[in-house]
């Protein structure tokens, strides 16, 4: 185990700075940041003194180990455009885009684990069918074209969700939540639905397939013959089965769903990092641009690794060990 | 058993049926059986659903309409002489200042919007194929690589596919393209790059099993070199899952192809895919003019199904263990 978290961690290590030097380097040339930070109309001393400022006059390579000695001090560069820390700006729009995911989350297990269930248990029924065939769809579906979709028949037709930001906020030991304000809620539902999309029809289709598995199995022919009434069986016996895989599969795609929130929040005009990020890409706004990618492959790696660990505590069957040893 | 009775369904005799069967038809004349060629049975095989098949003539089909573009289009989208600003925002089944009924409507910049849904199919189906065979060819040559070199070599790349894997497709490509910019190019490296991870973990994975096999063994004894034992007898028998991973990587490389556009860091304005299409139709969204996202998303949603349930059939026939 020590041997494992020793090696994993400096994987990591590796991973991260070979990271920030692709990043930065390549962000670095892509354009001129200068022309964004300056006015048209400044004169010549003007534009010297935001070159000066910024350090954009040092070689890349002075600017990259400034960089690193920030990253060192829990400085990774102030924006361009607000004028602010990189990392304060990022960390700040980071409890909407984990509230995003979350409720996503929650969304597939509770629509998804029922539809499943159901389909699975009457496997010919025309409903059950309907079911899976519209989890196919749910795979192919371009998620940010449902979302253009769900703002255009429940915001724009019907009128009865907000489409963009997130309403009213609620604040619980610090952290600002959308979750506890009815108007925050109605914010998060259009948003969360289309970013959970993807994950209902995962859920249903591993729910499906556990479901029919495990009916065959003989501690449920057991559980019939002993006469047990068929919530009994179905509630306890079969889904206690059926969750380790959904609950597994659900860990992994957590950070998925951070990742795929870039798209929901830049349609719904959700204040997380994933929009920060695209604005960010369009303004050229460096620093946000390499921070962000800084943070979301710690967070990542952080997630991975809870993840393994995770899976081998719940199951013994799965030891944790390297490829390369 | 249950094999055999699911072919005789589809009018598909198995071999044995075949030899006997030829040497009748060649005494009596009349009554031609059709030649069983490996590729007929295939074919007969994947036609047997109903949804694969409906779906393959879908994508022929828009395949087909994409290559022909400037024939089944009333208007090239990309003459800007023939657009006129006084056709922009037109509701489906207007009339067009030329003369022609706009069926689907018309854009913010009086685009007949079937002809700029066409031409976008065009580029978003291109850059689609080109980075799938792209990642293809790099995931092949790496993975097959991995698999005969073993020790360091498959150690450093497996962890490498394996890194990839662990991060999502969205993100990686985001990254690149953040770094790279804009253009066709870029969004293909952007895509090659996040996708021929998958393509080399499955070669790896056949190559191995093939590996061991006695046909490898024979063409050892033969002396044979190892590129050619390589390519020409390993790699043919790594096809099956390849194909299936590939027609699944496509659909996944034009949907993310048309998210980063959606995004504005995708295709320039100057190359509308459709992606970028469904993006210039949100901001007139809220106005209630649905139809200018609406159809090139319908149209996306169109290429994406039928490009995976072909891909679906195919990894059922394919794959022996499947088989009924």
């Amino acid at each position: 185990m020590t041997a494992f978290l020793i090696r994993r961690l400096m994987q990591a290590g590796l991973v991260v700075a070979a990271m920030s030097v692709i990043v930065f380097f390549g962000v670095n040339i892509v354009g001129d940041p200068v022309d964004i930070l300056v006015s048209p109309e400044a004169d010549q001393a003007e534009r010297a003194r935001v070159i000066r400022d910024f350090g954009l006059d040092q070689p890349v390579w002075q600017q990259y180990l400034l960089f690193l000695k920030g990253v060192a001090q829990g400085d990774l560069g102030r924006s361009f455009v607000h004028g602010e820390p990189a990392l304060k700006l990022i960390l700040e729009r980071m409890p909407a885009t984990v509230e995003l995911a979350l409720a996503a989350l929650v969304m597939a297990v509770v629509i998804g684990i029922p539809l499943g269930l159901y389909a699975g248990i009457r496997p010919a029924g025309r409903v059950s069918k309907a079911i899976m065939a519209g989890s196919i769809l749910g795979f192919s579906l371009p998620t940010f074209w449902v979302g253009l979709m769900l703002i255009m028949v429940f915001a724009v037709d019907l009128g009865w969700l907000p489409s963009t930001g997130r309403g009213a906020t609620a604040s619980v030991l610090g952290i600002s939540t959308s979750l506890l304000t009815a108007d925050g809620l109605a914010h998060v539902l259009l948003p969360a639905f289309n970013l959970a999309l993807l994950k209902i029809s995962l859920v249903v289709r591993l729910t499906y397939a556990g479901a029919r598995e495990a009916s065959q199995q003989d501690y449920i022919k057991f559980a019939r013959a002993k006469g047990l009434s068929e919530r009994r069986i179905v509630g306890v016996h079969l889904l206690k089965n059926i969750m380790i895989p959904v609950v597994t599969v659900l860990g992994l795609e957590f950070g998925n769903l951070l990742a795929f929130s870039v798209v929901t929040e830049t349609i719904f005009a959700w204040p997380g990092m994933g929009k920060l990020l695209i604005d960010s890409i369009l303004l050229l706004d460096r620093p946000v641009v390499v921070a962000y990618l800084i943070v979301i492959v710690l967070a990542f790696l952080l997630i991975n690794f809870v993840v393994d660990a995770l899976y081998s505590a719940l199951d013994p069957r799965v030891r944790l060990r390297d490829a390369g040893s | 058993m249950t094999e055999v009775s699911a072919r005789d369904v589809a009018g598909v005799r198995p071999l044995a049926h075949t030899l006997t069967q030829n040497g009748e038809v060649g005494g009596e004349g009349s009554d031609p059986v059709p030649i069983e060629t490996p590729l007929r049975l295939f074919l007969a095989e994947f036609l047997e659903s109903r949804a694969a098949a409906v779906a393959l003539a879908v994508l022929a089909l828009l395949v087909a309409v994409a290559v022909a573009a400037p024939w089944v289009t009333p208007q090239n989208p990309y003459d800007l002489g023939s657009l006129d600003i006084l056709d922009s925002r037109q509701a489906p089944g207007a009339k067009a200042s030329a003369g022609f009924t706009m069926i689907l409507g018309s854009d913010g910049l009086g685009r007949d919007l079937y002809s700029a849904i066409v031409y976008g199919l065009r580029i978003s189906l291109l850059v689609g194929i080109m980075s799938g065979v792209l990642a293809m060819l790099i995931g092949m040559s790496t993975g097959l690589l991995a698999a005969y070199a073993g020790g360091r070599t498959e150690a450093v790349v497996m962890r490498v596919v394996d890194l990839q894997l662990s991060f999502p497709a969205i993100l990686v490509a985001l990254m690149l393209v953040a770094v790279l910019g804009k253009g066709v190019e870029k969004i293909v490296l952007a895509l090659v790059a996040v996708q021929w991870a998958y393509y080399a973990r499955t070669v790896r994975a056949s190559a191995l099993v093939e590996r061991r096999k006695e046909y490898v063994e024979a063409a050892r004894g033969l002396a044979l070199s190892p590129a050619r034992i390589m390519l020409r007898h390993i790699l043919p028998n790594c096809m099956p899952p390849l194909i299936v991973v590939g027609t699944v990587q496509t659909a996944h490389a034009i949907a993310l192809e048309a998210t980063l556009s959606f995004l504005g860091v995708g295709m320039p304005p100057t190359e509308p895919s459709l992606g970028v299409l469904i993006a210039n139709g949100f901001e007139y969204m809220l106005s209630g003019r649905y139809w200018i996202s609406f159809f090139p998303g319908i149209a996306l949603l169109v290429t994406i199904v039928s490009i995976n349930l072909v891909g679906d059939r195919l990894r059922e026939v394919l794959n022996p263990r499947l088989r009924r």
